[in-house]
């Protein structure tokens, strides 16, 4: 019987990657500032890209570069003695994502800091009730 | 027995496709682009509108021939969903509506002219081109083959009525809007909605059909409660308590209130839930349920309970608004009596009433354009300053109190040999109370315009009526008010012929 | 001339996103050249989605292999009845947009021209992509492109859109992180990323937890994606704060196409089978959707900002098609796809009339609608009728969704389901005659004096300024679309979607 509990307690890695989610997710909602909320929101995909990461490896298993390339038809290649290379490129792609993901984040942050002077969410709440036009409408 | 008579029936019925009903329909529909168009000339924007009024009529008439001998004319639009299609067919009772509203569409528009002009009225084109759209919606219920194109053809009448109904802009006229639609959109969102999709599920057809869909589908449980969704859903049919839109709807021009509070809006209410217990329920089904008493109740309190609050309105069109609620529930009463006389009552009520109520409003737009009052207090002794428009109006009373020589005595008669033939003697009883409240509550109006005191008199002598195109309307109306009584052709047969198609006999 | 055709799939993603780059370059040279590269790029992707879709018509499925590899090596695009039809409407919405965006733009990014459409582009890039890929990796990638074009977009906005912009990120972003790693799971079960491949490995495996896990995983990222109730706090602000051209363009696609991917998920990944009879997802998550028609309706009714309060319909939308589908019953679910195409064309219309109004008074309160049906009487017009749909008004399209889903919902005896509906309609009514009624019975104001008394026999109406001609041409079209899929909705069920819908549901 295969249930989450085998699948989880005997591979560590997964464990890492659980820690790592939480600690994204802590600091995304529970840190006011908002550079901090981005840390938190990285330290998650991160811990995503670990998991991929991890499970394309092997024990004893090397760099998938086939030593005796170029044509030597005689040379056996077997899959055990290589990492899996799929995650690790598709984590390429994800990395990237997350970088662009970030440079928005903090692109967004910045106009938000011209805007209203602060990054902590708190003082921007104050700041919106104070000059928030739909509050001050009162017809319709 | 009698399905097999039925079919035995519908075998010598023929049925022909064409798209005479279709272009009945968009006739008024395609004169709003030359109404809008010609907005600046007046004159040429209002011969639009008469053209569009006559040509929809003789459109509806040249298919009148074809359904008196029997001839059913179908038009299939569109595959909407699969197995419900947007259908049109025109039967004896659809022509009987769609005859009464074209025909009365034409003269309310000559009075649209005298009474918008005469009041110098604001956004007039706006007001002809929802005029015309409305009055297409009333002819596609008439035409309507299924409940999903009868729904479709509602709601674009209450939303095309809308902005006739809220006309002057202001705040009365607001609130007035929000009663109109919290009523009518909400019950037909919040009511006929879910009960048509109950019975689309149930039965897999929307079709009218002679003896119903619903019989030996839908539990008679079911049915009682679907009965109820329909009858009160339709609340165009101002059945209490969701009549109070129709008082409110009041404050609409005069020539809004005539036609689409007396004839059109309310009467597609009406033969809405005529065609419910008719085509979906079957008269056999709901008698054999025993709901025929359900609906006839529902419909007595509507009739008393409006009549006595008519006697104590003060404003005139709100005495005519709750006059209507009573008169519309005749004909639902009819109907519901299940029996041939009282189906043939109701159905020529839809015409009989249309006829003497829209001179009721006529007159009371009259009395207003030229005096200016609206009250019934106000109008002691006004028989000396318009003797001609209180004659109309008092032959209009009669044939709504249903008395000789007016039309409605004809409709009315037949509503009591309906109560005798189902034996519901309860039902004949409310229906004698009630006219004499019709009476108690017209006729002080008439006898106080003409015969009171000099010092009583509000008015002074001279003769003095409303504009020509003002006056004439309700004279042409009241005349036909008689005429009926003594030819009541097409209507009669058209209502016998309808009431055949059910009962097959 | 084979060879064009065969094409078709990687034109309708390569060819946006080959515009956005030109549009890049070019925008040093000449900011006007922008807007007409974007249109003809719209256009060549219309006529290719259309092309397509009459080819799944005939042919069936089609498969176009990226770089000619076989799957499940390498990635695919696969069309069938679902994603062409759903792809037709997307492509149209997104070039009508595209057209009516063009005064706005200059207006509100006068120095940002050709960042603004370059985005605009990558961003229906995204959502073409995942519309057609049949690769669950590649899903997310597109997710990422889609999504993070839409931060900057919003982002580009004044005021607190920045601010909007970066919650809307920060929940987009766990989403995809979310439906990531689900998708890693299934990569370690299966060692496929291949949609249809998974499909034909995965019962093999059942039962087992981990799907179960990858599952949730899935759903729970698109569930953040495209704003289901508890999950939807970015969506208002978001959408509110947004420039008018850019809520019109992310509030009809976005969460459309989210639902889209739900819906290919369950159906294609998970299969049918798993989705509905292996685990017992389908009763809490119809709940979910419940509440979030009820809550969105509800939500909008207290909103004085006229694209606050349609992003909150937007919310209840979101509840009627996941409810709709998680009905599993052939109705629901021919009424969630049909809304999916129904809703994005009345939220276009809805949005772009805000936009328009927008234009011309410079603020979307609801007060600044006064006088409007005067002033721009053809706009209004299109607004109602945009209304009238969302209410379920026939013969709009509107009304014939909502007729499926509660067929569906009365089907399956699922009669909280079926009230939600009917309570939204109403809710609908309100908050859109409360619009009308503003527009209708309240005078224009300038300056906060009664601009005219409405009392006045004029014939014709004094001061009509109405949208710019483009976007009233979008608004037109996007009016006469309200009726046609309304009238065209029999055929585009039965000879569409029923297509598209799982076997088993017959």
């Amino acid at each position: 019987m295969e249930t989450i509990g085998t699948l989880i307690i005997a591979k560590y890695n997964y464990w890492a990657v659980v820690v790592l989610i939480a600690i994204g997710l802590y600091a995304m909602i529970a840190k006011k500032n908002l550079v901090k909320k981005i840390i938190g929101m990285n330290i998650f995909q991160t811990a995503i890209i670990l998991f991929y990461v991890s499970i394309g490896a092997k024990r004893g298993a090397t760099l998938p570069i086939i030593e005796h390339g170029h044509g030597e038809s005689t040379h056996m290649v077997h899959a055990a003695d290589y990492i899996n290379p799929l995650p690790h490129v598709l984590m390429l792609t994800a990395i990237v994502v997350s970088v662009a993901t970030l440079g928005v984040a903090l692109a967004l942050a910045m106009r938000i800091y011209f805007h209203y002077g602060t990054l902590e969410e708190d003082e921007i709440q104050k700041k919106i009730i104070g000059d928030e036009p739909d509050k001050i409408d009162s017809s319709g | 027995m009698l399905a097999k008579k039925n079919k035995e029936f519908f075998e010598l019925m023929e049925t022909i496709g064409s798209i005479r009903p279709l272009l009945a329909i968009l006739a008024s529909a395609l004169v709003i682009p030359l109404i809008i168009l010609s907005r600046g000339s007046p004159n040429l924007r209002e011969l639009w509108t008469m053209v569009g009024a006559v040509l929809k009529f003789m459109i509806v008439f040249s298919m009148l021939p074809m359904v008196l001998a029997g001839t059913q004319i179908e038009c299939t639009l569109a595959q909407v969903l699969p197995g419900f299609a947007l259908q049109l067919r025109v039967d004896a009772l659809g022509m009987l509506f769609a005859l009464v509203s074209s025909f009365l569409w034409i003269i309310t528009s000559l009075y649209s002219i005298g009474y918008m002009r005469g009041l110098q009225e604001h956004d007039q084109t706006r007001y002809y081109s929802f005029f015309a759209l409305s009055l297409s919606a009333t002819v596609g219920v008439a035409f309507s083959a299924n409940l999903l194109t009868l729904y479709l053809f509602y709601e674009l009448l209450t939303l095309s009525t809308y902005p006739l109904v809220t006309h002057h802009q202001d705040q009365e006229a607001r609130s007035s809007g929000r009663k109109y639609l919290f009523f009518i959109l909400g019950t037909s969102i919040g009511m006929i909605l879910p009960a048509m999709l109950f019975i689309a599920h149930k039965t897999g057809t929307l079709d009218f059909t002679s003896q119903g869909i619903v019989a030996g589908r839908i539990s008679g449980q079911a049915t009682s409660f679907l009965v109820l969704l329909f009858v009160f859903g339709f609340a165009k049919a101002a059945v209490m308590p969701f009549h109070a839109w129709l008082p409110a709807a009041m404050v609409a021009p005069t020539p809004v209130s005539a036609l689409l509070h007396a004839v059109a809006v309310v009467k597609v209410g009406v033969f809405s839930v005529a065609r419910m217990i008719t085509g979906i329920f079957g008269t056999g089904w709901l008698d054999d349920l025993g709901l025929s008493t359900l609906i006839c109740g529902l419909a007595a309190l509507t009739i008393i309970v409006s009549s006595l609050i008519a006697l104590s309105a003060d404003g005139l069109k709100r005495r005519l608004a709750f006059s209507t609620i009573g008169q519309l529930s005749y004909i639902i009463l009819g109907v519901a009596l299940l029996s041939k006389s009282g189906m043939v009552g109701g159905l020529l009520h839809i015409g009989m009433h249309a006829f003497g109520k829209i001179t009721l409003f006529f007159c009371a737009g009259a009395i207003f354009v030229a005096t200016g009052v609206t009250n019934v207090s106000q109008m002691v002794g006004i028989g000396k300053r318009m003797p001609l428009t209180m004659s109309a109006f008092f032959i209009g009373a009669l044939s709504v109190i249903g008395l000789p020589p007016c039309g409605g005595f004809i409709s009315k008669w037949h509503l009591v040999l309906g109560t005798v033939e189902a034996g519901q003697f309860l039902m004949l009883g409310i229906l004698l109370v009630s006219s004499l409240l019709n009476a108690a509550y017209f006729l002080p109006i008439v006898y106080r315009a003409f015969f009171c005191s000099p010092s009583e008199s509000m008015f002074e002598g001279p003769m003095a009526e409303a504009p020509t195109w003002c006056l004439l309307p309700p004279l042409l109306t009241a005349l036909l008010s008689m005429v009926l009584f003594f030819y009541p052709q097409p209507f009669l047969r058209l209502a016998r012929l309808g009431v055949q198609a059910i009962t097959g006999g | 001339m084979g060879g064009m055709t065969e094409h078709l799939p990687a034109i309708i993603v390569a060819v946006p996103l080959l515009a956005a780059l030109i549009v890049t370059v070019v925008w040093w040279f000449n900011d006007r050249l922008c807007f007409p590269l974007s249109v003809a790029a719209g256009l060549v992707v219309c006529g290719a989605s259309a092309n397509l879709f009459q080819k799944v018509l005939t042919q069936g499925v089609i498969e176009y292999r990226l770089g000619g590899w076989p799957p499940p090596v390498g990635i695919v695009f696969r069309v069938d009845h679902l994603n062409g039809l759903i792809l037709v409407v997307v492509t149209l919405v997104a070039f009508l947009n595209l057209v009516a965006s063009r005064r706005s733009a200059e207006k509100e990014f006068r120095d940002k021209v050709g960042a603004f459409y370059a985005l605009f582009l990558l961003f229906i890039t995204g959502l073409f992509g995942i519309l057609i890929t049949g690769d669950a990796f590649n899903l997310f990638v597109l997710l990422e492109i889609a999504s993070l074009t839409g931060y900057a977009l919003i982002g580009i906005g004044s005021g607190r859109a920045s601010l909007s912009g970066l919650n809307y990120l920060l929940m987009g972003t766990i989403g995809a992180s979310l439906y990531l790693f689900g998708v890693g799971i299934l990569y370690v079960l299966t060692g496929s990323l291949n949609m249809v491949d998974i499909a034909g490995i995965l019962p093999n495996l059942w039962p087992s937890s981990a799907i179960v896990l990858a599952f949730l995983l899935c759903m729970g990222g698109l569930f953040v994606k495209m704003a289901l109730f508890p999950l939807h706090a970015w969506l208002p602000n978001a959408y509110t704060h947004a420039p008018s051209v850019v809520s019109s363009l992310v509030a009809p696609l976005t969460t459309k196409v989210m639902i889209y991917a739900m819906m290919r998920v369950a159906l294609t990944v998970f299969t049918f089978d798993f989705a509905f009879n292996q685990i017992a997802v389908r009763g809490p998550i119809l709940w979910l959707a419940i509440l979030a028609i009820v809550g969105g309706s509800l939500m909008a009714l207290s909103q004085r900002r006229l694209k606050k309060m349609l992003a909150y319909i937007v919310v209840a939308e979101v509840g009627y098609m996941v409810g709709g589908f998680w009905l599993g019953n052939k109705a629901g679910m021919s009424g969630a796809v049909l809304h999916i195409i129904n809703d994005a064309v009345m939220t276009l219309c809805v949005f772009l009339a805000a936009a328009a109004i927008t234009i011309r008074t410079g603020d979307d309160r609801l007060s600044s609608l006064r006088g409007m049906f005067k002033r721009m009487p053809l706009t209004m017009a299109v607004m109602v009728l945009g209304g009238l749909s969302l209410i379920g008004v026939p013969p709009t399209c509107g009304f014939f969704s909502k007729w499926y889903l509660i067929s569906g919902g009365i089907e399956a005896g699922h009669l909280g389901f079926v009230m939600a509906l009917i309570i939204s309609s109403l809710v609908n009514v309100v908050l859109f005659f409360r619009c009308f009624e503003i527009g209708y019975f309240e005078p224009f104001m300038r300056g906060g004096e009664p601009h005219s008394a409405p009392v006045e026999p004029g014939y014709g109406a004094p001061t009509v300024q109405e949208a710019p001609v483009e976007m009233l041409f979008a608004l037109l079209t996007t009016a006469l679309l309200l009726l046609l899929l309304g009238l065209f909705s029999g055929q585009i069920v039965t000879r569409v979607i029923h297509q598209a819908l799982p076997a088993v549901l017959g």
